[in-house]
């Protein structure tokens, strides 16, 4: 067993508990030992572009020291939000003047700086690798045609990119390894519009109904997220007339794959492997 | 008389050492009609803030509870203005959405852990805060048991949350909803309504005072 310390954030403890117990059952089975960082915070949601008001860093950062308490040297995140906040942190408190006035404020407590923040993505690409995924399939996914949506958080900015920003791939070959057919689309890297689901609802359906319609019109079964919100806006901020597309969230398609429930993957495997036939 | 020096509200007196900072002010000459109820650190209603020379830290804490120190600046908060929304129990349910539709301002929270440190209680009031914002009501239930809702932790939170009002909402929730019923009280309601104790409370209530007297002194204590 490998340990990983793991940040799961608030999303992934109330509203999308669904995406969190297979994806870890799944990591489990892949040899991992996830360890919840006793005690976190939320990560702030959002990375705070204020420069000179450093308590609006103080909470990502107060997660990294929990992971260095730990004595780990990786923290684990499941939502692109997540990541995206806590990565940028990270870096923000490379600098060293910023570091020991952010460290004032966590006082008695002292981060040191080093921790590194991956998103399942990024561990799936990097630490398990495409053949051994392929390899410990248990159940392919039938040739289900997947479109990967990426949103913004895990292309953008550039230098917390986890893949080529304009192109990237990871996503298509995670698909692929588990046994689907992975369905690029125009509009995946677009952003479905994240918090401003709460203040400007308009704006969210617009770009919803946007990329539902491009992923449909490449022909494909099934939208597969990174991000818990990613999720919540493209299930619940449908405008009238956007296809009907089945949303399923990266971990559920991993942990099916890896022979862990989940009824959502389930039946549309099912169906995919119904309509395989008939083209036999 | 061993005596030390205390500002109160900016006022040096000599007071004698081993007060608590309550019994100072009274020492001093206060009369104190409001910030002082139990006088044992239950209540919740002294809520005190102080400096010491020469530390840059204001401290909270509750003023029946605190001995006073040499060179202590300190001042009464005898009241913490918090705002609580009115609502109906029956009509909510135990999500973190209620807490955070009802005070939405738990959303500013920026994990600074000041209200931690500001519980005379040491509770981890941000636990309990990070708690709430992802649902975790028996959590917070747990977390914020023994809060005396003196209102320290709401007077220094940057981001203004009125906590002691999200932790009584949360335990409520956690009572109403989360926690196994106890079937033994909804016996012993049925045993009172039926009239199970009427004849005893009636002989009670029409004894004369001696009567009552003698079978207090009399009365079976609990070892």
């Amino acid at each position: 067993m490998k340990t990983i310390a793991y940040f799961p954030g608030c999303a992934l403890k109330d509203q999308a508990r669904a995406d969190e117990t297979g994806t870890l059952g799944a990591l489990a089975r892949l040899g991992y030992e996830i360890r919840e960082i006793p005690r976190w915070n939320c990560c702030g949601t959002v990375f705070s572009l204020v420069q000179d008001d450093l308590m609006r860093h103080v909470g990502p950062v107060r997660n990294l020291l929990r992971v260095q308490a730990m004595e780990e040297e990786k923290v684990l995140t499941l939502c692109a939000m997540c990541y995206g906040t806590l990565a940028r942190s990270a870096h923000f408190v490379e600098d060293p003047e910023r570091l020991r006035r952010i460290n004032a404020f966590l006082d008695p407590d002292a981060y040191q700086g080093g921790v590194e923040v991956i998103h399942l993505l990024t561990l799936l690409r990097d630490e398990v690798g495409y053949e051994r995924l392929a390899a410990e399939t248990r159940r392919p996914l039938n040739g289900l045609r997947v479109a990967p949506y990426y949103g913004c958080v895990l292309l953008r900015p550039r230098p917390f990119a986890v893949d080529d920003p304009d192109s990237p791939a990871a996503m298509e070959r995670v698909v692929e390894a588990l046994g689907g057919t992975a369905v690029p689309f125009p509009e995946r890297t677009e952003c479905c519009g994240t918090h401003l689901t709460v203040t400007r609802k308009d704006v969210v359906e617009e770009r919803v109904g946007r990329i539902l319609r491009s992923a449909r019109g490449g022909g494909a079964d099934a939208l597969v997220v990174t991000c818990p919100l990613c999720h919540f806006n493209l299930e619940e901020r449908r405008p009238a007339g956007t296809p009907d597309l089945p949303v399923l969230y990266l971990g559920q398609l991993l942990a099916w794959a890896m022979g862990e429930d989940d009824p959502g993957v389930a039946s549309l495997v099912g169906r995919a492997a119904v309509s395989s036939e008939a083209v036999r | 008389m061993n005596e030390v020096t205390v500002f109160i509200m900016g006022k040096g007196y000599r007071v004698p050492a081993g007060l608590t900072i309550m019994k100072a002010m009274e020492y001093a000459g206060y009369r104190l009609t409001r910030g002082c109820g139990c006088r044992g650190g239950y209540c919740g209603a002294c809520a005190t803030v102080y400096r010491l020379k020469g530390d840059y830290k204001l401290y909270g804490d509750l003023a029946c509870q605190t001995t006073v120190q040499d060179g202590m600046y300190i001042a009464q908060l005898p009241f913490t203005p918090a705002e609580r929304p009115a609502y109906r129990l029956e009509e909510l349910q135990a999500r973190g959405e209620t807490l955070l539709a009802l005070f939405p301002e738990l959303a500013r929270c920026v994990a600074c852990n000041t209200c931690t440190k500001a519980c005379p209680q040491k509770l981890e009031v941000m636990d309990a805060v990070q708690a709430a914002l992802r649902g975790d009501i028996p959590g917070v239930a747990d977390l914020t048991f023994d809060c005396v809702s003196c209102g320290l932790c709401t007077m220094r939170c940057p981001a203004e949350i009125s906590h002691h009002h999200v932790w009584q909402l949360a335990r409520r929730l956690n009572g109403a909803y989360l926690t196994p019923r106890a079937p033994h009280v909804a016996q012993r309601v049925e045993e009172v309504r039926a009239g199970k104790f009427k004849g005893e409370l009636d002989r009670l209530v029409a004894m004369p005072k001696e009567g009552l007297v003698a079978a207090y002194k009399a009365r079976d204590i609990e070892p």
